[in-house]
């Protein structure tokens, strides 16, 4: 533990030191860098340490705040999403401080890094807060910091409305939470987590109240649709992509994790909690994946990817809840794990992929999709690691993403196929969902990684486009090791997720494991397919190669029917790939067309423009704070900046206080 | 091994709806043959991506037969959940063959890989579905299991349903290998072409591997159409391998019946196709559920 407490005190010791060298750009890198990646690497052991020998570890301070003590603890649970947050936040702050770099003559570099390490700190003690006040100020920070973070090129102003909207929806999202904490300590009669825990018979009668506290509350962090504005859909695309990484692969999960820690809290869930999981969770992920199908902006698209993903987990934990709530232990822990596990691949491709558009940002100069193309010959390793994880955020064998799929398909079969009809339709939802959310995201990421990295460059910024320095991409090539090994090690991970699942289930660690069986059989299997498989393609390329030896290698244009001069114009951009498919959902999105038609017998001129805006935030969100402004905007009577009547209303209120007191 | 016999069977038929001789069953050992044997031609546009296409999609091919049954006999891979692994591994397939597409530029390629990745986007749910329905009949969860628990009994009893889901994969069938009414593989109009115009620019040998991975999907889904249709146990292995071929040469025939008779559907029609394959999966589900 004391090992934990000296991470934290590097990295704010590190974050302080170089907002005092902020004047010095190298040297401030060099401290914020240089001791995140520090502390990340030496937080691992704790971590570790915990998940192998399954001892929670934890250490308690008086603190001098009403409520609250400065208690922590690491059991399985926070182990498992510390784990993620430290790898991603030690890689991205390598390839932070390359991107950083480039900003050394116009900017301050000592803020950003101050904090970005703030905002690791703070990830760090959500996970492993054990009392309410702690939760919430460590809370509070965190949005604070990544405010502060994706302000970063507070110059724009689209930057700067992204930050707005962001800060005013996370608060909306905080005010549940402490409404629901205030409930809980109520209840409980304390503040810490322990005491949480013992008083379930007290807390059982407003446990359902509470649990719609917490989807809303930790679903407006983790981006539940429609809650998502907080992420989206400009907040993550805003940020420097080191911090749209951590913000899109780390700070998600812990509203899944707050979510988890409150249902360890409430006892044996009702169904219709795994229901609403359900529901939520297969809306989050179609509608995030089919407006991530429609956007042009690269960054964009990745932060409504995470809304998939998102929605993945959760219909995962919904299936694991109805589970426990009718009592079927196999479907429980397979919801559960697969849900737990995707926590992890998610943030491993998905941080990928966000450092991948960082890097394409800096050596191209854009992240409009349809003006890139033809990148792979450019940035051959960034490239490779943009498809390994494309393929496995589409779930796809033999990477990562599947062996969370695979758990969560074998779980909604197992509840399709065993119990009575009525209970089984969620998993029903639940397969067609995946199913389709899986087919989906295949047109997303083909798109993605065919119009920016394939065929030829679109314009005069991508045929320019120059490699990136190893610092940017040795955190990708890691990432990509790290979906490839999880993958593999499958059956590993399934193990390592049991004791986590007995935590938030207060279910015996070895039941949670032979309930598990079925599938973590079946995925020792699919390691020996994807085995077979890797090595198949090996002998076949083998085999290619020596048939083409010594045969005539033929090198041509592209075949246009004939025509010998194609240009690049002359490809097909990714907005007309996704065509069919936003056209056939339509109803959903919402796209605009702007279109001059050709038009006489020699046509000039002619423009198509389309745009996707977020269906919500245009329709329900935007009408809903104007609103709120025009209404307090009658207020504004009331503060006009005159001191003596702001003396005034001080002894008013003073004056009632009193009034109160004595009457 | 057998399964370049089948498309020489479907050819076969269509000839004969055609009034013409049509080529030799072999036809397409012949083509693979040939092309083995020769050089290849490569756009300048194109990077690794598109040698390594064909090369996936035929391992993928490869790697999915382990999983599939045939006549009650066990698949060499079997265990809980296996469906599922097929389900994504045709989708591996149909990744890389897009993105090997997308690498030459074309516009022509382009076009095919945006329609693909929308029907086989609407496809998956109607398979997962279908297959959920066997699955729930049979109480099992591997594919060796489901078709092993299938038999003219179940045929009978939930006739039905049974009927419903082989709708459900007929469709899928007809749509994952690129057969009328969904895409017309006798067409020479690039702008009309889905499946083929993906491996417009791939030549030689490259272009064998994707034959060879087209003819096992197509064995592949017809497997599991026809262990659906004829669940005859005799309770001889070899009799009963027997009678599942005779089926798939029997489906073949099916095939190109439908292609001679039919005409391709309207490409905004096909989704409401597709989609009717998940109704009717979703019907045999509630079928199935009673």
């Amino acid at each position: 533990m004391s090992l934990f407490l000296a991470v934290i005190i590097v990295l704010l010791a590190g974050g302080l030191f170089a907002l005092a060298a902020g004047k010095l750009p190298r040297i401030a890198t060099l401290l914020g860098a240089g001791s995140a990646v520090l502390a990340c690497g030496a937080g691992l052991v704790p971590v570790l340490r915990v998940l192998i020998r399954n001892r929670p570890e934890s250490f308690r301070l008086p603190w001098d705040v009403p409520f609250g003590s400065f208690a922590i603890e690491i059991d399985a649970l926070s182990a498992f999403f510390l784990l993620p947050i430290l790898v991603l936040s030690g890689l991205a702050a390598v390839h932070g401080a390359e991107y950083l770099l480039a900003y050394r003559d116009r900017k301050n570099l000592g803020a950003p890094w101050f904090f970005y390490n703030l905002l690791i700190v703070s990830m760090l003690l959500v996970v492993v807060a054990r009392n309410a006040v702690l939760f919430l100020v460590a809370w509070e920070v965190m949005s604070l910091a990544a405010f502060f973070l994706l302000t970063f090129e507070h110059e724009k102003g689209d930057v700067r409305r992204a930050g707005w909207t962001y800060l005013v929806a996370t608060h909306m999202g905080a005010a549940f939470l402490l409404l629901m904490f205030v409930i809980l300590g109520q209840k409980a009669g304390s503040f810490d987590f322990d005491d949480f825990g013992r008083a379930a018979g007290a807390i059982s009668g407003v446990a359902s109240m509470l649990f719609v506290c917490a989807v809303i509350g930790f679903g407006t962090k983790a981006g539940f649709m429609p809650m998502h504005v907080s992420l989206l859909p400009e907040a993550h695309p805003a940020a420097p992509s080191h911090v749209s990484a951590v913000m899109s692969g780390a700070m998600i999960k812990t509203g899944i994790y707050g979510l988890l820690r409150v249902l360890s809290f409430l006892g044996a869930p009702p169904a219709w909690w795994g229901w609403l999981l359900i529901g939520i969770g297969v809306f989050s992920g179609v509608m995030g994946i089919l407006f991530a199908l429609a956007q042009r902006d690269l960054k964009r698209m990745l932060a409504y990817s995470s809304i998939e993903n998102v929605g993945i987990i959760t219909l995962s934990l919904g299936l694991g809840l109805l589970g426990l709530s009718h009592g079927w232990p196999i479907v429980a822990a397979l919801g559960l794990g697969g849900g737990l596990l995707h926590v992890i691949n998610h943030s491993m491709f998905k941080g990928l992929l966000f450092l991948a558009a960082g890097t394409v940002q800096r050596s191209s100069g854009t992240l409009q999709m349809d003006l890139l193309g033809g990148l792979l010959k450019r940035i051959p390793a960034t490239g490779l690691a943009f498809l390994v994880a494309a393929v496995a955020i589409c779930g796809l064998p033999p990477l990562n993403g599947f062996v969370s799929e695979f758990l969560v398909y074998v779980g909604a079969y197992k509840a399709t196929t065993t119990y009575a009809a009525e209970t089984a339709v969620p998993g029903l939802a639940v397969i067609a969902g995946l199913a389709l959310i899986g087919g989906l995201a295949a047109a997303c990421f083909t798109k993605a990684f065919g119009t920016v990295f394939l065929g030829e460059p679109r314009s005069e910024q991508a045929r320019l486009a120059s490699a990136p320095g190893l610092a940017m991409v040795l955190p990708l090539v890691l990432l990509m090791i790290a979906c490839l090994f999880l993958g593999l090690f499958g059956p590993l991970m399934a193990r390592m997720v049991q004791p986590v699942i007995a935590d938030i289930t207060h279910l015996p660690a070895e039941t949670v494991g032979t309930n598990m069986a079925v599938a973590t059989q079946g995925l020792s299997s699919v390691v020996i397919v994807s085995l077979g498989f890797l090595l198949l393609v090996l002998l076949l390329a083998m085999a290619r190669a020596r048939l083409l030896a010594g045969r005539s290698i033929g090198q041509a244009s592209t075949w246009y029917c004939g025509y010998a001069k194609p240009t690049a114009r002359m490809q097909y951009t990714g907005s007309s790939f996704a065509q069919p498919l936003t056209h056939l959902f339509g109803a959903f999105l919402r796209t605009r067309v702007h279109l001059d038609r050709p038009a006489g017998l020699f046509p000039k001129e002619a423009r198509l423009v389309t745009e996707t805006p977020d269906v919500f935030a245009e329709n329900v969100y935007r009408p809903a704070f104007e609103g709120t402004g025009w209404v307090l905007s009658k207020l504004r009577w009331f503060q006009h900046g005159r001191v003596q009547m702001y003396v005034l209303y001080i002894a008013a209120t003073l004056l009632v206080l009193l009034v109160w007191k004595l009457g | 091994m057998l399964a370049p016999l089948l498309l020489g069977v479907i050819n076969k038929t269509k000839a004969f709806f055609g009034g013409r001789k049509g080529q030799p069953f072999l036809q397409l050992y012949y083509d693979l043959n040939k092309l083995l044997r020769k050089g290849a031609v490569y756009s300048h546009t194109t990077s690794w991506i598109f040698r390594a296409g064909p090369v996936v999609w035929l391992a993928a091919a490869a790697v999915a037969m382990l999983l599939v049954p045939l006549g009650g006999s066990a698949a060499p891979m079997s265990f809980a959940g296996d469906l599922v692994l097929l389900a994504y591994l045709l989708g591996l397939m149909r990744f890389f063959v897009v993105l090997a597409a997308m690498d030459t530029g074309s516009a022509l390629e382009g076009m095919g890989a945006s329609r693909e990745v929308q029907f086989s986007a609407l496809a998956e749910p109607a398979l997962l579905l279908a297959l959920a329905a066997l699955a729930r009949q049979t109480g099992q969860l591997s594919l060796t299991d489901i078709y092993g628990a299938m038999s003219f009994d179940v045929l009978l009893k939930t006739g039905p349903a049974m009927i419903l889901v082989a709708g459900a994969l007929l469709i899928v069938f007809l749509a994952e290998n690129a057969r009328v009414p969904v895409d017309d593989p006798d067409t020479h109009l690039e702008l009309t072409m889905i499946h083929e115009v993906l491996a417009l620019d791939t030549s030689g040998p490259d272009f064998a591997f994707i034959l060879y991975g087209s003819a096992l999907k197509l064995w592949i889904l017809g497997a599991l159409l026809v262990g659906v249709l004829l669940p005859i146990r005799t309770g001889w292995l070899w009799a009963d391998i027997g009678i599942s071929l005779a089926g798939m040469v029997l489906l073949a025939v099916a095939t190109g019946v439908i292609e001679s008779t039919m005409a391709r559907l309207r490409l905004l029609r096909v989704p409401q196709l597709l989609g009717a394959a998940s109704a009717l999966a979703i019907l045999a589900l509630i079928l199935v559920f009673r």
